[in-house]
Protein backbone atom coordinates (compact mmCIF):
# COMPACT_ATOMS: atom_id res chain seq x y z
CA UNK A 1 0.00 0.00 0.00
CA UNK A 2 1.07 3.43 -0.91
CA UNK A 3 2.65 5.76 2.16
CA UNK A 4 -0.28 8.54 3.11
CA UNK A 5 1.94 9.79 6.15
CA UNK A 6 5.32 10.35 5.85
CA UNK A 7 7.09 12.32 8.95
CA UNK A 8 11.03 12.68 8.87
CA UNK A 9 13.06 13.65 11.87
CA UNK A 10 10.29 15.40 13.29
CA UNK A 11 11.54 17.41 16.60
CA UNK A 12 9.44 19.08 18.47
CA UNK A 13 10.97 21.13 21.79
CA UNK A 14 8.78 23.84 23.68
CA UNK A 15 9.99 27.25 25.06
CA UNK A 16 10.44 25.70 28.34
CA UNK A 17 13.54 23.69 26.84
CA UNK A 18 11.55 20.19 27.62
CA UNK A 19 12.34 18.19 24.26
CA UNK A 20 8.30 16.68 23.62
CA UNK A 21 9.45 14.96 20.22
CA UNK A 22 13.03 13.95 19.47
CA UNK A 23 13.46 12.83 15.69
CA UNK A 24 10.36 10.83 14.85
CA UNK A 25 10.69 8.92 11.73
CA UNK A 26 7.41 6.99 10.46
CA UNK A 27 5.75 5.98 7.32
CA UNK A 28 2.10 5.15 7.77
CA UNK A 29 0.59 3.17 4.86
CA UNK A 30 -2.71 3.82 3.45
CA UNK A 31 -5.57 2.15 4.87
CA UNK A 32 -3.90 0.78 7.77
CA UNK A 33 -4.71 1.34 11.45
CA UNK A 34 -2.11 1.91 13.37
CA UNK A 35 -2.03 2.60 17.37
CA UNK A 36 0.77 4.56 19.14
CA UNK A 37 1.37 3.25 22.89
CA UNK A 38 3.09 4.87 25.38
CA UNK A 39 2.60 6.08 28.89
CA UNK A 40 1.10 9.66 30.06
CA UNK A 41 3.60 12.44 28.89
CA UNK A 42 5.39 10.41 26.28
CA UNK A 43 4.62 12.25 23.55
CA UNK A 44 2.04 10.79 21.28
CA UNK A 45 -0.50 13.49 21.78
CA UNK A 46 2.38 16.24 20.99
CA UNK A 47 3.17 13.99 17.92
CA UNK A 48 -0.60 13.79 16.79
CA UNK A 49 -0.78 17.91 17.22
CA UNK A 50 2.11 18.53 15.28
CA UNK A 51 1.07 16.88 12.37
CA UNK A 52 -2.06 18.20 12.65
CA UNK A 53 -0.91 22.01 12.78
CA UNK A 54 -2.35 22.51 15.96
CA UNK A 55 1.81 23.22 17.23
CA UNK A 56 4.62 24.36 15.50
CA UNK A 57 7.64 21.60 14.85
CA UNK A 58 11.04 22.38 16.15
CA UNK A 59 12.56 20.65 12.57
CA UNK A 60 11.77 18.22 10.70
CA UNK A 61 8.90 17.74 7.86
CA UNK A 62 5.40 15.68 7.55
CA UNK A 63 3.94 14.87 4.34
CA UNK A 64 0.08 13.84 3.91
CA UNK A 65 -0.53 12.48 0.61
CA UNK A 66 2.59 13.93 -0.82
CA UNK A 67 1.82 17.48 0.39
CA UNK A 68 3.76 19.01 3.03
CA UNK A 69 1.83 20.18 6.00
CA UNK A 70 3.52 23.66 6.54
CA UNK A 71 3.77 24.78 2.64
CA UNK A 72 0.53 23.14 1.40
CA UNK A 73 -1.15 22.67 4.60
CA UNK A 74 -4.52 23.87 2.75
CA UNK A 75 -4.19 20.63 0.79
CA UNK A 76 -2.49 18.68 3.35
CA UNK A 77 -5.40 19.15 6.46
CA UNK A 78 -8.36 18.89 4.37
CA UNK A 79 -6.78 15.30 4.38
CA UNK A 80 -6.82 15.02 7.38
CA UNK A 81 -9.68 14.81 10.55
CA UNK A 82 -8.97 14.84 14.37
CA UNK A 83 -10.57 13.90 16.99
CA UNK A 84 -9.27 14.96 20.28
CA UNK A 85 -8.61 13.76 23.71
CA UNK A 86 -10.45 15.65 25.86
CA UNK A 87 -14.55 16.41 25.03
CA UNK A 88 -14.05 19.75 23.57
CA UNK A 89 -17.46 20.50 22.23
CA UNK A 90 -19.28 24.08 22.35
CA UNK A 91 -22.08 24.36 24.68
CA UNK A 92 -24.76 26.03 22.69
CA UNK A 93 -24.70 24.48 19.42
CA UNK A 94 -26.53 21.80 18.24
CA UNK A 95 -25.31 18.38 17.15
CA UNK A 96 -26.61 18.75 13.34
CA UNK A 97 -25.43 22.43 13.06
CA UNK A 98 -21.66 21.69 14.70
CA UNK A 99 -20.87 18.96 12.31
CA UNK A 100 -22.18 20.87 9.36
CA UNK A 101 -19.86 23.79 10.91
CA UNK A 102 -16.91 21.93 10.72
CA UNK A 103 -17.22 20.42 7.40
CA UNK A 104 -17.49 24.04 6.12
CA UNK A 105 -14.57 24.59 7.77
CA UNK A 106 -12.47 22.48 6.03
CA UNK A 107 -13.59 24.36 3.11
CA UNK A 108 -16.14 21.49 2.26
CA UNK A 109 -19.37 22.65 0.90
CA UNK A 110 -22.65 21.87 2.38
CA UNK A 111 -24.12 18.31 2.10
CA UNK A 112 -26.57 17.70 4.27
CA UNK A 113 -26.96 14.03 3.08
CA UNK A 114 -23.56 13.53 4.22
CA UNK A 115 -24.09 15.02 7.82
CA UNK A 116 -27.56 12.66 8.12
CA UNK A 117 -25.71 9.63 7.22
CA UNK A 118 -23.04 9.79 9.91
CA UNK A 119 -25.35 11.08 12.41
CA UNK A 120 -27.46 7.80 11.55
CA UNK A 121 -23.95 5.79 11.47
CA UNK A 122 -23.06 7.34 15.01
CA UNK A 123 -26.66 6.56 16.23
CA UNK A 124 -27.03 10.68 16.72
CA UNK A 125 -29.42 11.23 14.18
CA UNK A 126 -32.24 11.04 17.46
CA UNK A 127 -30.18 13.61 19.04
CA UNK A 128 -29.58 15.81 15.92
CA UNK A 129 -31.23 18.78 17.19
CA UNK A 130 -29.87 18.11 20.85
CA UNK A 131 -27.84 21.14 22.66
CA UNK A 132 -24.11 19.90 22.99
CA UNK A 133 -23.93 20.51 26.45
CA UNK A 134 -27.32 18.33 27.47
CA UNK A 135 -25.23 15.05 26.03
CA UNK A 136 -23.46 12.03 27.70
CA UNK A 137 -19.65 12.00 27.78
CA UNK A 138 -20.21 8.94 25.10
CA UNK A 139 -22.83 10.87 22.96
CA UNK A 140 -20.25 14.29 22.98
CA UNK A 141 -16.72 10.97 22.22
CA UNK A 142 -19.13 10.34 18.60
CA UNK A 143 -20.35 14.05 18.07
CA UNK A 144 -16.18 14.20 17.79
CA UNK A 145 -15.89 11.99 15.85
CA UNK A 146 -18.42 13.21 13.60
CA UNK A 147 -16.92 16.50 13.24
CA UNK A 148 -13.71 14.63 12.70
CA UNK A 149 -15.48 12.92 9.61
CA UNK A 150 -17.73 15.65 8.97
CA UNK A 151 -15.47 16.55 5.44
CA UNK A 152 -14.55 13.06 4.37
CA UNK A 153 -10.84 12.86 5.40
CA UNK A 154 -8.59 10.04 4.20
CA UNK A 155 -6.97 9.93 7.86
CA UNK A 156 -8.34 9.75 10.67
CA UNK A 157 -6.86 10.98 14.46
CA UNK A 158 -8.08 9.26 17.48
CA UNK A 159 -6.37 10.76 20.25
CA UNK A 160 -7.40 8.42 23.01
CA UNK A 161 -10.69 7.93 21.72
CA UNK A 162 -12.23 5.49 24.16
CA UNK A 163 -10.82 6.98 27.54
CA UNK A 164 -13.20 7.45 30.07
CA UNK A 165 -16.15 5.77 27.93
CA UNK A 166 -17.87 2.18 29.33
CA UNK A 167 -16.48 -0.86 27.92
CA UNK A 168 -19.91 -1.69 25.81
CA UNK A 169 -19.50 2.28 24.13
CA UNK A 170 -15.66 0.99 23.55
CA UNK A 171 -16.44 -2.20 21.55
CA UNK A 172 -18.78 -0.02 20.04
CA UNK A 173 -16.14 2.25 18.84
CA UNK A 174 -13.65 -0.47 17.86
CA UNK A 175 -16.49 -1.60 15.23
CA UNK A 176 -16.58 1.82 13.86
CA UNK A 177 -13.14 1.87 13.62
CA UNK A 178 -12.89 -0.74 11.24
CA UNK A 179 -15.77 0.00 9.35
CA UNK A 180 -13.79 3.23 8.44
CA UNK A 181 -11.05 1.44 7.81
CA UNK A 182 -13.06 -0.65 5.58
CA UNK A 183 -14.21 2.24 3.59
CA UNK A 184 -10.36 3.14 2.80
CA UNK A 185 -10.04 5.56 5.73
CA UNK A 186 -6.15 5.51 7.39
CA UNK A 187 -6.21 5.71 11.55
CA UNK A 188 -3.82 6.81 13.64
CA UNK A 189 -4.58 6.70 17.14
CA UNK A 190 -3.24 6.73 20.75
CA UNK A 191 -4.21 4.80 23.14
CA UNK A 192 -3.43 3.89 26.95
CA UNK A 193 -5.52 0.34 26.56
CA UNK A 194 -2.99 -2.06 24.98
CA UNK A 195 -6.14 -4.27 24.52
CA UNK A 196 -7.50 -1.52 22.20
CA UNK A 197 -4.39 -1.94 20.08
CA UNK A 198 -4.33 -5.80 20.10
CA UNK A 199 -7.54 -5.88 19.38
CA UNK A 200 -8.19 -2.79 16.66
CA UNK A 201 -4.53 -2.12 15.72
CA UNK A 202 -2.62 -3.70 12.16
CA UNK A 203 0.83 -1.98 13.70
CA UNK A 204 2.14 -0.97 16.78
CA UNK A 205 4.60 1.92 17.65
CA UNK A 206 5.72 2.56 21.39
CA UNK A 207 6.52 6.14 22.61
CA UNK A 208 8.48 6.92 25.19
CA UNK A 209 10.37 10.39 26.25
CA UNK A 210 9.43 11.29 22.62
CA UNK A 211 11.41 8.75 21.10
CA UNK A 212 9.42 6.13 18.70
CA UNK A 213 11.14 3.06 20.47
CA UNK A 214 9.51 1.21 17.34
CA UNK A 215 6.41 0.26 15.13
CA UNK A 216 5.97 -2.95 14.03
CA UNK A 217 2.90 -5.13 12.56
CA UNK A 218 0.92 -6.23 15.44
CA UNK A 219 1.23 -10.15 15.64
CA UNK A 220 5.40 -10.03 14.37
CA UNK A 221 6.02 -7.61 17.52
CA UNK A 222 3.98 -10.62 19.70
CA UNK A 223 5.97 -12.96 18.12
CA UNK A 224 9.16 -11.35 17.79
CA UNK A 225 9.33 -9.89 21.51
CA UNK A 226 6.82 -12.36 23.14
CA UNK A 227 8.19 -14.91 25.28
CA UNK A 228 5.74 -18.11 25.82
CA UNK A 229 4.91 -20.15 29.04
CA UNK A 230 4.50 -23.50 29.03
CA UNK A 231 2.16 -24.47 31.81
CA UNK A 232 2.78 -27.97 33.21
CA UNK A 233 -0.03 -29.76 35.64
CA UNK A 234 1.77 -32.65 37.81
CA UNK A 235 -0.82 -35.30 38.49
CA UNK A 236 0.75 -35.36 42.39
CA UNK A 237 2.02 -32.44 44.02
CA UNK A 238 5.81 -32.16 44.83
CA UNK A 239 7.67 -30.29 46.85
CA UNK A 240 10.43 -29.41 45.28
CA UNK A 241 11.81 -28.85 41.87
CA UNK A 242 14.08 -32.26 41.33
CA UNK A 243 17.97 -31.87 40.95
CA UNK A 244 17.74 -33.08 37.31
CA UNK A 245 15.87 -30.09 36.25
CA UNK A 246 17.56 -27.27 37.68
CA UNK A 247 18.96 -26.28 34.22
CA UNK A 248 15.26 -25.57 33.00
CA UNK A 249 14.73 -22.59 34.83
CA UNK A 250 11.12 -23.77 36.45
CA UNK A 251 8.84 -22.16 38.63
CA UNK A 252 7.27 -24.43 41.09
CA UNK A 253 3.39 -23.11 41.67
CA UNK A 254 2.74 -22.54 45.98
CA UNK A 255 0.60 -25.73 45.86
CA UNK A 256 2.79 -27.85 44.16
CA UNK A 257 1.04 -29.18 41.28
CA UNK A 258 2.16 -26.38 38.68
CA UNK A 259 5.40 -26.05 36.89
CA UNK A 260 5.63 -23.03 34.23
CA UNK A 261 8.60 -22.92 31.63
CA UNK A 262 9.71 -20.24 30.12
CA UNK A 263 10.92 -20.06 26.89
CA UNK A 264 12.36 -17.28 23.44
CA UNK A 265 9.60 -18.03 20.75
CA UNK A 266 11.96 -16.20 18.34
CA UNK A 267 14.33 -19.20 19.18
CA UNK A 268 15.02 -22.27 16.92
CA UNK A 269 15.64 -24.62 20.11
CA UNK A 270 13.00 -24.24 22.72
CA UNK A 271 14.13 -26.91 24.54
CA UNK A 272 10.31 -28.32 25.35
CA UNK A 273 11.25 -31.85 23.77
CA UNK A 274 14.19 -32.17 26.14
CA UNK A 275 12.39 -30.91 28.99
CA UNK A 276 9.55 -33.51 28.59
CA UNK A 277 12.06 -35.85 28.61
CA UNK A 278 13.61 -35.05 31.63
CA UNK A 279 10.35 -34.48 33.44
CA UNK A 280 9.86 -38.27 32.36
CA UNK A 281 13.22 -39.24 33.56
CA UNK A 282 12.47 -37.59 36.77
CA UNK A 283 9.17 -39.97 37.30
CA UNK A 284 6.81 -36.62 37.28
CA UNK A 285 3.32 -37.51 35.79
CA UNK A 286 1.83 -35.19 34.03
CA UNK A 287 -1.85 -34.54 33.95
CA UNK A 288 -2.18 -31.70 31.08
CA UNK A 289 -0.11 -28.84 29.56
CA UNK A 290 -1.01 -25.76 28.15
CA UNK A 291 0.90 -22.65 26.49
CA UNK A 292 0.43 -18.95 27.28
CA UNK A 293 2.02 -15.71 25.32
CA UNK A 294 2.91 -12.96 26.41
CA UNK A 295 0.44 -10.06 26.60
CA UNK A 296 1.21 -6.59 23.92
CA UNK A 297 1.11 -4.98 27.54
CA UNK A 298 3.84 -7.25 29.02
CA UNK A 299 5.84 -6.11 26.07
CA UNK A 300 4.92 -2.65 26.07
CA UNK A 301 6.25 -2.24 30.13
CA UNK A 302 8.75 -4.47 28.75
CA UNK A 303 10.01 -2.02 26.63
CA UNK A 304 9.05 0.83 28.37
CA UNK A 305 11.02 -0.20 31.49
CA UNK A 306 14.40 -1.44 29.46
CA UNK A 307 14.65 2.41 27.97
CA UNK A 308 14.13 4.06 31.21
CA UNK A 309 17.16 1.85 32.36
CA UNK A 310 19.01 3.04 29.79
CA UNK B 1 -9.58 31.33 -0.15
CA UNK B 2 -11.61 29.31 2.10
CA UNK B 3 -14.94 30.88 1.40
CA UNK B 4 -16.59 28.30 2.99
CA UNK B 5 -14.80 28.10 6.33
CA UNK B 6 -15.50 31.85 6.35
CA UNK B 7 -18.83 31.72 5.67
CA UNK B 8 -19.55 29.31 8.64
CA UNK B 9 -17.59 31.24 10.68
CA UNK B 10 -19.17 34.18 10.09
CA UNK B 11 -22.71 32.69 10.50
CA UNK B 12 -22.22 30.99 13.44
CA UNK B 13 -20.89 33.91 14.92
CA UNK B 14 -24.04 35.57 14.15
CA UNK B 15 -26.28 32.74 15.17
CA UNK B 16 -24.48 33.05 18.64
CA UNK B 17 -26.27 36.51 18.75
CA UNK B 18 -29.44 35.79 17.59
CA UNK B 19 -29.33 33.12 20.37
CA UNK B 20 -28.28 35.92 23.24
CA UNK B 21 -30.34 39.05 21.32
CA UNK B 22 -31.53 40.13 25.07
CA UNK B 23 -27.77 40.32 26.03
CA UNK B 24 -26.42 41.35 22.28
CA UNK B 25 -28.84 43.91 20.69
CA UNK B 26 -31.64 45.00 23.60
CA UNK B 27 -28.77 45.53 26.75
CA UNK B 28 -26.57 48.25 24.59
CA UNK B 29 -29.95 49.92 22.91
CA UNK B 30 -31.49 49.74 26.68
CA UNK B 31 -28.23 51.27 28.28
CA UNK B 32 -28.16 54.05 25.70
CA UNK B 33 -31.65 54.87 25.77
CA UNK B 34 -31.23 55.94 29.84
CA UNK B 35 -28.01 58.08 28.59
CA UNK B 36 -30.53 60.14 26.18
CA UNK B 37 -32.65 59.92 29.30
CA UNK B 38 -30.69 61.22 31.60
CA UNK B 39 -27.84 63.00 29.51
CA UNK B 40 -30.48 64.39 26.68
CA UNK B 41 -33.74 65.28 28.96
CA UNK B 42 -33.01 65.37 31.97
CA UNK B 43 -29.67 67.47 32.03
CA UNK B 44 -29.36 68.26 28.30
CA UNK B 45 -32.65 70.31 28.66
CA UNK B 46 -30.24 73.05 31.01
CA UNK B 47 -27.60 73.08 28.68
CA UNK B 48 -28.55 75.62 25.77
CA UNK B 49 -25.41 75.76 23.99
CA UNK B 50 -22.51 72.97 23.15
CA UNK B 51 -19.21 74.82 21.42
CA UNK B 52 -21.66 76.36 19.07
CA UNK B 53 -23.34 74.03 17.70
CA UNK B 54 -26.92 75.99 19.41
CA UNK B 55 -26.31 78.73 17.48
CA UNK B 56 -28.96 79.80 14.30
CA UNK B 57 -30.86 76.47 13.38
CA UNK B 58 -28.90 74.96 16.14
CA UNK B 59 -28.95 71.44 17.32
CA UNK B 60 -29.84 70.29 20.71
CA UNK B 61 -27.35 68.81 23.57
CA UNK B 62 -29.40 65.69 23.32
CA UNK B 63 -28.44 65.69 19.37
CA UNK B 64 -24.71 66.73 20.55
CA UNK B 65 -24.75 63.09 22.32
CA UNK B 66 -25.69 61.21 19.93
CA UNK B 67 -22.52 60.41 17.69
CA UNK B 68 -20.43 60.18 21.51
CA UNK B 69 -23.01 57.67 23.18
CA UNK B 70 -23.00 55.73 19.23
CA UNK B 71 -19.37 55.80 19.35
CA UNK B 72 -19.57 54.65 23.49
CA UNK B 73 -21.47 51.35 22.22
CA UNK B 74 -19.71 50.79 18.55
CA UNK B 75 -16.25 50.54 20.66
CA UNK B 76 -17.39 48.57 23.70
CA UNK B 77 -19.51 46.28 21.58
CA UNK B 78 -16.85 45.89 18.58
CA UNK B 79 -14.40 45.07 21.36
CA UNK B 80 -16.54 42.89 23.50
CA UNK B 81 -17.56 40.37 20.51
CA UNK B 82 -14.83 40.52 18.59
CA UNK B 83 -12.57 39.48 22.03
CA UNK B 84 -15.61 36.75 23.37
CA UNK B 85 -15.77 35.64 20.13
CA UNK B 86 -12.40 33.69 19.66
CA UNK B 87 -11.73 33.81 23.23
CA UNK B 88 -14.69 31.15 24.15
CA UNK B 89 -13.01 28.27 21.78
CA UNK B 90 -9.34 29.23 23.26
CA UNK B 91 -11.20 28.52 27.02
CA UNK B 92 -13.36 25.35 25.67
CA UNK B 93 -10.72 23.81 23.50
CA UNK B 94 -12.67 23.89 20.64
CA UNK B 95 -9.75 26.03 19.25
CA UNK B 96 -8.28 22.97 18.25
CA UNK B 97 -9.98 23.35 15.10
CA UNK B 98 -9.73 25.83 13.73
CA UNK B 99 -5.94 25.50 13.80
CA UNK B 100 -6.07 22.41 12.45
CA UNK B 101 -8.35 23.55 9.45
CA UNK B 102 -7.33 24.48 6.18
CA UNK B 103 -7.57 28.09 6.58
CA UNK B 104 -5.83 30.97 6.60
CA UNK B 105 -5.11 34.06 10.01
CA UNK B 106 -6.91 36.43 7.22
CA UNK B 107 -10.24 33.88 6.16
CA UNK B 108 -10.09 33.13 10.70
CA UNK B 109 -10.20 37.42 10.36
CA UNK B 110 -12.64 38.01 8.12
CA UNK B 111 -15.26 35.60 9.98
CA UNK B 112 -14.70 36.66 13.47
CA UNK B 113 -14.00 40.03 12.68
CA UNK B 114 -16.67 40.30 9.61
CA UNK B 115 -19.17 38.86 12.46
CA UNK B 116 -18.58 41.04 15.05
CA UNK B 117 -18.54 44.45 12.99
CA UNK B 118 -21.47 43.45 11.60
CA UNK B 119 -22.94 43.05 14.91
CA UNK B 120 -21.78 46.50 16.20
CA UNK B 121 -23.28 47.92 13.00
CA UNK B 122 -26.56 46.66 13.66
CA UNK B 123 -26.52 47.82 17.17
CA UNK B 124 -25.10 51.43 15.81
CA UNK B 125 -28.05 51.22 13.68
CA UNK B 126 -31.02 50.59 15.99
CA UNK B 127 -29.27 53.39 18.19
CA UNK B 128 -29.51 55.75 15.81
CA UNK B 129 -32.91 54.78 14.86
CA UNK B 130 -33.62 55.24 18.53
CA UNK B 131 -31.51 58.37 19.09
CA UNK B 132 -34.25 59.68 16.63
CA UNK B 133 -37.10 59.17 17.97
CA UNK B 134 -35.77 61.70 21.13
CA UNK B 135 -33.99 63.98 18.99
CA UNK B 136 -34.14 66.21 15.98
CA UNK B 137 -31.05 64.21 14.14
CA UNK B 138 -29.26 65.73 10.91
CA UNK B 139 -26.33 64.47 8.85
CA UNK B 140 -24.19 66.96 7.47
CA UNK B 141 -22.03 64.61 5.68
CA UNK B 142 -23.80 60.81 5.22
CA UNK B 143 -20.45 59.13 3.22
CA UNK B 144 -17.97 60.24 6.23
CA UNK B 145 -20.99 59.39 8.50
CA UNK B 146 -20.51 55.85 6.92
CA UNK B 147 -17.10 55.72 6.65
CA UNK B 148 -16.29 56.61 10.11
CA UNK B 149 -19.15 53.98 11.35
CA UNK B 150 -17.76 51.23 9.33
CA UNK B 151 -14.13 51.95 10.01
CA UNK B 152 -14.73 52.24 13.65
CA UNK B 153 -16.55 48.78 13.70
CA UNK B 154 -13.98 47.01 11.76
CA UNK B 155 -10.75 48.56 13.80
CA UNK B 156 -12.20 48.41 17.30
CA UNK B 157 -13.52 44.32 16.36
CA UNK B 158 -9.78 43.59 15.10
CA UNK B 159 -8.67 44.92 18.29
CA UNK B 160 -11.17 42.99 20.44
CA UNK B 161 -9.96 40.03 18.56
CA UNK B 162 -6.53 41.04 19.14
CA UNK B 163 -7.71 41.19 22.99
CA UNK B 164 -9.31 37.67 22.83
CA UNK B 165 -6.53 36.18 21.68
CA UNK B 166 -4.11 37.85 24.27
CA UNK B 167 -6.24 37.11 27.34
CA UNK B 168 -5.93 33.27 28.95
CA UNK B 169 -8.70 34.07 31.48
CA UNK B 170 -12.43 36.24 31.88
CA UNK B 171 -10.60 38.40 33.92
CA UNK B 172 -8.27 39.72 31.05
CA UNK B 173 -10.85 40.01 28.60
CA UNK B 174 -12.87 42.35 30.55
CA UNK B 175 -9.75 44.34 31.63
CA UNK B 176 -9.18 46.52 29.03
CA UNK B 177 -12.55 47.36 27.74
CA UNK B 178 -13.42 48.44 30.99
CA UNK B 179 -10.39 49.85 32.60
CA UNK B 180 -8.61 51.23 28.98
CA UNK B 181 -11.58 52.04 26.14
CA UNK B 182 -14.35 53.16 28.90
CA UNK B 183 -12.29 56.00 30.71
CA UNK B 184 -10.96 57.00 26.65
CA UNK B 185 -14.58 57.20 25.53
CA UNK B 186 -15.64 59.12 28.70
CA UNK B 187 -12.70 61.58 28.42
CA UNK B 188 -12.84 61.75 24.53
CA UNK B 189 -15.38 64.58 24.53
CA UNK B 190 -18.65 61.93 24.41
CA UNK B 191 -20.51 64.46 26.15
CA UNK B 192 -18.56 67.34 25.40
CA UNK B 193 -16.46 69.39 23.23
CA UNK B 194 -12.53 69.60 24.47
CA UNK B 195 -13.06 73.76 25.08
CA UNK B 196 -15.31 73.55 28.01
CA UNK B 197 -12.28 71.85 29.84
CA UNK B 198 -9.71 74.22 31.44
CA UNK B 199 -6.79 74.84 28.80
CA UNK B 200 -4.11 72.02 29.99
CA UNK B 201 -6.71 69.20 30.33
CA UNK B 202 -7.83 70.30 26.33
CA UNK B 203 -4.06 69.86 25.69
CA UNK B 204 -3.49 66.00 27.32
CA UNK B 205 -7.11 65.02 25.82
CA UNK B 206 -5.10 65.62 22.64
CA UNK B 207 -3.44 62.43 23.56
CA UNK B 208 -6.59 60.56 23.72
CA UNK B 209 -7.14 58.93 20.11
CA UNK B 210 -11.07 58.46 21.16
CA UNK B 211 -10.83 61.79 20.88
CA UNK B 212 -10.29 62.28 17.03
CA UNK B 213 -12.52 59.28 16.49
CA UNK B 214 -15.49 60.77 18.46
CA UNK B 215 -14.86 64.45 16.75
CA UNK B 216 -14.76 62.91 12.96
CA UNK B 217 -18.25 61.63 13.53
CA UNK B 218 -19.45 64.28 15.17
CA UNK B 219 -18.18 66.68 12.67
CA UNK B 220 -20.15 64.48 9.51
CA UNK B 221 -23.37 65.42 12.08
CA UNK B 222 -23.17 68.66 13.05
CA UNK B 223 -19.60 70.18 10.99
CA UNK B 224 -18.86 70.87 14.90
CA UNK B 225 -15.52 69.14 15.69
CA UNK B 226 -12.34 69.56 18.50
CA UNK B 227 -9.70 68.69 15.52
CA UNK B 228 -9.81 68.55 11.71
CA UNK B 229 -12.25 65.09 10.38
CA UNK B 230 -9.22 64.39 7.98
CA UNK B 231 -6.61 63.80 10.84
CA UNK B 232 -9.26 62.29 12.34
CA UNK B 233 -9.60 60.04 9.86
CA UNK B 234 -5.85 59.18 9.55
CA UNK B 235 -6.12 58.30 12.97
CA UNK B 236 -8.50 55.92 12.50
CA UNK B 237 -6.70 54.75 9.64
CA UNK B 238 -3.21 54.38 11.45
CA UNK B 239 -5.15 52.33 14.51
CA UNK B 240 -6.64 49.90 12.19
CA UNK B 241 -3.29 49.36 10.13
CA UNK B 242 -1.71 48.76 13.41
CA UNK B 243 -4.51 46.13 14.73
CA UNK B 244 -3.86 44.58 11.66
CA UNK B 245 0.11 44.41 11.47
CA UNK B 246 -0.72 42.69 15.40
CA UNK B 247 -2.71 40.93 14.61
CA UNK B 248 -0.82 39.25 11.69
CA UNK B 249 2.33 39.03 13.60
CA UNK B 250 0.35 36.88 16.13
CA UNK B 251 -0.62 34.61 13.34
CA UNK B 252 2.95 34.39 12.05
CA UNK B 253 4.29 33.67 15.32
CA UNK B 254 1.29 31.66 16.77
CA UNK B 255 1.38 33.75 19.64
CA UNK B 256 -0.75 31.93 22.77
CA UNK B 257 -2.09 30.21 19.89
CA UNK B 258 0.10 27.54 18.59
CA UNK B 259 3.05 26.48 20.72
Amino acid sequence: MPTIVSIKNLCKTYSSGHQALKSINLDIEEGEIIALLGPNGAGKTTLISAICGIIKTTSGSVTVNGYDTVKQYRKSRGLIGLVPQELTLGAFEKVQSTLAFSRGLFGKKPNPEHIEQLLKDLSLWDKRDSVLMMLSGGMKRRVLIGKALAHEPRVLFLDEPTAGVDVELRKDMWKLVSKLRDSGVTIILTTHYIEEAEEIADRVGVINNGELLLVEDKTDLMNKLGSKQLNIELRAPVTEIPQSLSDYNLELSENGTHLTYTYDVKSNRTGITSLLQALNNAGLQLKDLHTSQSSLEEIFVNLVNNDQAQ
Amino acid sequence: MNWNAIKVIYISEMMRTWNTLAQSIASPVISTVLYFVVFGSAIGSRIESVGGVNGEGGVSYGAFIVPGLMMLSLLTQSISNASFGIYFPKFTGTIYELLSAPISFFEVVLGYVGAAATKSFIIGIIILGTAGSFVDLQIAHPFWMMAFFILTCVTFSLFGFIIGIWADSFEKLQLIPLLVITPLVFLGGSFYTIDMLPNIWQKISLFNPVLYLISGFRWSFFEVSDVGHHLSMAIVLLFLFICMGIIWWMFKTGYKLRQ
